[in-house]
């Protein structure tokens, strides 16, 4: 209501209107035009300044100097395509594969799981309600490094926590960083301790969106709290599953800082590579081995695995709820 | 849409100056660094401080106190040490060789171990030289090999020798009179002339205790062996001396490999591998009896393992005899703003009174000759391990020390090799095909 009496009187008071009619002016027809055409550009374009600056030329000199043999202590010679050819045929990087979708999986799936399922349990009338929904996304806002260190210790082979709860069940001491398996499993719960409050949050702010009065019907028709989920639920989060399922490929499979501090902040990922994942690759051939063009062909096949792993789940959430 | 033009010009003046925020945020750094060089000259008043960038675990360099005294009678120059992190090859060595390569980020002066000196001998554009300074004079100080170490290619002296390696075994005297084994070091020492000899006495002991295994891990002895053995076979370890690739024909390599075999087949590892944070609190907490000790080890295993393992650990001969593991020396980097100083930093830390007194507080044996030669020195016991003689123990290995050549890409490939070692410990690794996997992963890092 203010914005609207201010802006009468002007219009009155002053004749700008029948000003630009009446006299051409170039400056100010220059600055309408700038105020209508250009300043919505100009507003937005710190934003992508910066991504030109910090993501865009990155992007591109990666994948130009993916193409010589770069080596930060000796000579840039041009291989064309020679880093990708070599690549694939390196069973270390092929591990690497292995490992970062192997612990994407053992990770993701479950934590998507949970987190549904506690968003559908927080999105109920409970008590202490705002306080319990603080509580799951608290894990979020502690650092990875502290979570991986403190887990670190607790899959320690010869004084962990873990092994000492499972001696008592008869299991034998379990080599968390040697085995392949056990420092996936390892690993994955690290991630999903600190993220699966995130995306419960997140799918609970999705469920909010729902109308209440399709639940309401649905009751009426004596519709089940389970038919409910499974009918309306899912089907109207498919929007956030989506996005969720997206987000997380990107960070499960550019996981980094958890299998790294695993080893002690070291890129090598166990003796014979048992969690190495693809950014760790990277990182190592590029920032250990100093071989930059390598690292920059293998950054870039990251992409493409991102690319192909991301449209594979786009593909299938998008059927999740039945097809509209 | 309502046009208000006045509205249009506080857009436009919002506008303006985001972008002029932007710029400026680029151009603040052209500012600040300016500001940084045109402050140097003037800083010449206030002390200059000069960072020394260490590496290793415990004590490391044994720099406290000398550090500590300089600081506390030097008002002009201060002295800071960075100990970046206990792991050179893969987390100390790669960082500054890049930060060498960009021209900033590096330390006044920095330690290099051996294993690093030879891609630092290929680069003399990183380096101070350090005779422009007058160190050129300290030759006398030197063996002829540490002083020629601190060569590059061309001559140019960039680096001062600090300590030099030497062997003996630690082992902790409690746990062998647990074992039923003597604990006087002579009679430890006689009890194991060759390698053989000390697996047999790690299968007595471990048959008489079972909560502690015999050594830590294999990778440690495995370095032990290989020295000696190099000094057996030409003085050469992973490369010959024109940079060729010889892990598969250098017997050494062999021999050490197979030791650490039998070591961890024999489960007499407590499988842990060397300067990692679990191997730190297995010194401690006592999970192993028996560690292969360069002198640089001693200040490593006695801050490891805090008062607590005071007395209980000692010091003996190497089955064996002899070897040299580690070593390093200091070198100022081109990059540095106050070469002048640093220099003076590096040679008071090189000096033979300060050699001398680190390896009387700490156990890192000098590399300076006068040091090496002070009575002091030769006569020097260490509290931490029962008051053993480690004057008498190292200078006899001191004596008799032959420089291995390393080669350039030393680092990579001992790294990967370690991995193997380690793989063979943790039973990823299959016996049945270690050597070879061994082999591939040294040519794979030499690339």
């Amino acid at each position: 209501m203010s914005l609207h009496l201010e802006s009468e009187p002007a219009a009155r008071v002053g004749p700008p209107r029948r000003g630009r009619h009446g006299t051409p002016s170039q400056g100010r027809s220059f600055r309408s035009w700038f105020d209508l055409r250009a300043m919505p550009y100009a507003l937005v374009s710190p934003y992508f300044l910066l991504f030109a600056a910090f993501g865009l030329f990155p992007l591109a000199f990666t994948l130009y100097y993916s193409l010589f043999k770069y080596d930060l202590t000796g000579t840039v010679e041009w291989t064309g395509l020679g880093n990708y050819t070599k690549l694939l045929a390196d069973s270390d990087f092929w591990n690497a594969v292995v490992n970062t979708v192997a612990m994407f999986a053992i990770a993701t799936v479950p934590q998507l799981l949970l987190a549904l399922f506690l968003a559908n349990a927080l999105n109920k009338r409970i008590r202490g309600r705002l306080f319990i929904r603080m509580g799951v996304l608290l894990p979020l806002v502690t650092s990875v490094v502290a979570v991986a260190v403190v887990f670190t210790q607790l899959y320690g082979r010869d004084w962990g926590l873990i092994n000492w709860i499972l001696s008592h069940f008869g299991v034998e001491k379990i080599d968390w960083r040697a085995e392949r398996i056990p420092s996936w499993i390892a690993i994955s719960t690290m991630v999903d301790w600190r993220w699966t409050g995130y995306n419960a949050i997140i799918f609970l702010a999705g469920m909010q969106t729902i109308p209440k009065d399709l639940y309401e019907a649905a009751a009426i028709d004596g519709a089940s709290r389970r038919r409910q989920f499974w009918q309306i639920t899912l089907p109207m989060l498919r929007p956030t599953l989506i996005f969720v399922t997206l987000i997380s490929t990107i960070g499960g499979l550019t996981l980094f800082a958890e299998p790294t501090t695993f080893y002690n902040g070291n890129v090598e990922g166990g003796s014979v590579h048992q969690f190495q994942t693809v950014a760790m690759f990277i990182v190592k051939e590029g920032f250990r081995e100093f071989n930059y063009g390598y690292a920059a062909a293998a950054a870039w096949l990251l992409f493409l695995l991102i690319l192909i792993g991301a449209l594979i789940n786009f593909l299938f959430v998008r059927r999740i709820g039945g097809s509209k | 849409m309502m046009n208000n033009p006045r509205r249009g010009k506080l857009l436009a003046i919002t506008a303006v100056a985001c972008l002029g925020l932007a710029a400026a945020a680029c151009s603040s750094s052209n500012t600040s660094s300016s500001g940084g060089s045109s402050s140097a000259p003037s800083a010449a008043a206030a002390p200059v401080e000069i960072v020394v960038d260490t590496f290793g675990g415990g004590s490391n360099f044994g720099y406290k106190n000398a550090i500590e005294k300089w600081n506390a009678s030097h008002t002009d120059i201060k002295i800071k040490e960075d100990h970046r992190t206990d792991q050179f090859e893969q987390e100390f060595w790669p960082q500054m060789i890049q930060q060498l390569q960009a021209g900033a980020g590096a330390g006044d002066v920095v330690g290099i171990d051996e294993g690093g000196m030879g891609l630092a001998a290929a680069h003399p554009e990183w380096w101070t030289d350090l005779s422009k300074y007058g160190l050129a004079g300290r030759e006398g100080d030197y063996p002829a090999y540490k002083w020629g170490g601190g060569k590059t290619a061309d001559g140019m002296l960039f680096g001062l020798g600090t300590d030099i390696g030497g062997m003996s075994v630690c082992y902790r005297s409690d746990l062998f009179k647990k074992a039923g084994l003597p604990t006087n070091r002579d009679e430890v020492a006689a009890l194991w002339p060759t390698w053989d000899d000390f697996l047999k006495i790690g299968a007595q002991f471990q048959a008489k205790v079972k909560d502690t295994k015999f050594v830590d891990g294999t990778n440690t002895l495995y370095n032990v062996v290989l020295v000696q053995e190099a000094a057996k076979n030409g003085n050469v370890m992973y490369f010959d001396k024109s940079n060729q690739l010889i892990v598969d024909k250098n017997p050494a390599v062999k021999t050490a490999f197979d030791f650490a075999t039998k070591l961890t087949q024999q489960n007499l590892t407590a499988k842990m591998r060397n300067f990692t944070p679990e191997w730190s609190t297995g010194t401690q907490k006592g999970a192993f009896a028996v560690l292969g000790c360069p002198s640089w080890m001693l200040g490593v295993v006695s801050g490891n393992a805090g008062d607590g393992g005071k007395g209980k650990w000692d010091v003996a001969n190497v089955p064996g005899d002899g070897g040299n593991w580690g070593g390093s020396w200091l070198a100022v980097p081109a990059q540095t703003k106050h070469p002048a100083e640093a220099a003076k930093v590096a040679d008071y830390l090189t000096s033979t009174e300060v050699e001398a007194s680190i390896f009387k507080d700490f156990g890192n044996m000098p590399s300076n000759s006068k040091s090496l030669a002070d009575p002091s020195v030769q006569s020097a016991t260490n509290p931490f391990f029962s008051d053993a003689p480690i004057g008498q123990i190292f200078a006899k290995s001191a004596a008799a020390l032959q420089p291995v050549y390393l080669g350039i890409k030393h680092a990579q490939v001992k790294n990967a090799i370690e991995s193997v070692v380690q793989g063979i410990d943790d039973r990823s690794i299959p016996f049945d095909t270690s050597w070879q996997k061994l082999v591939d992963d040294a040519v794979k890092a030499a690339g």
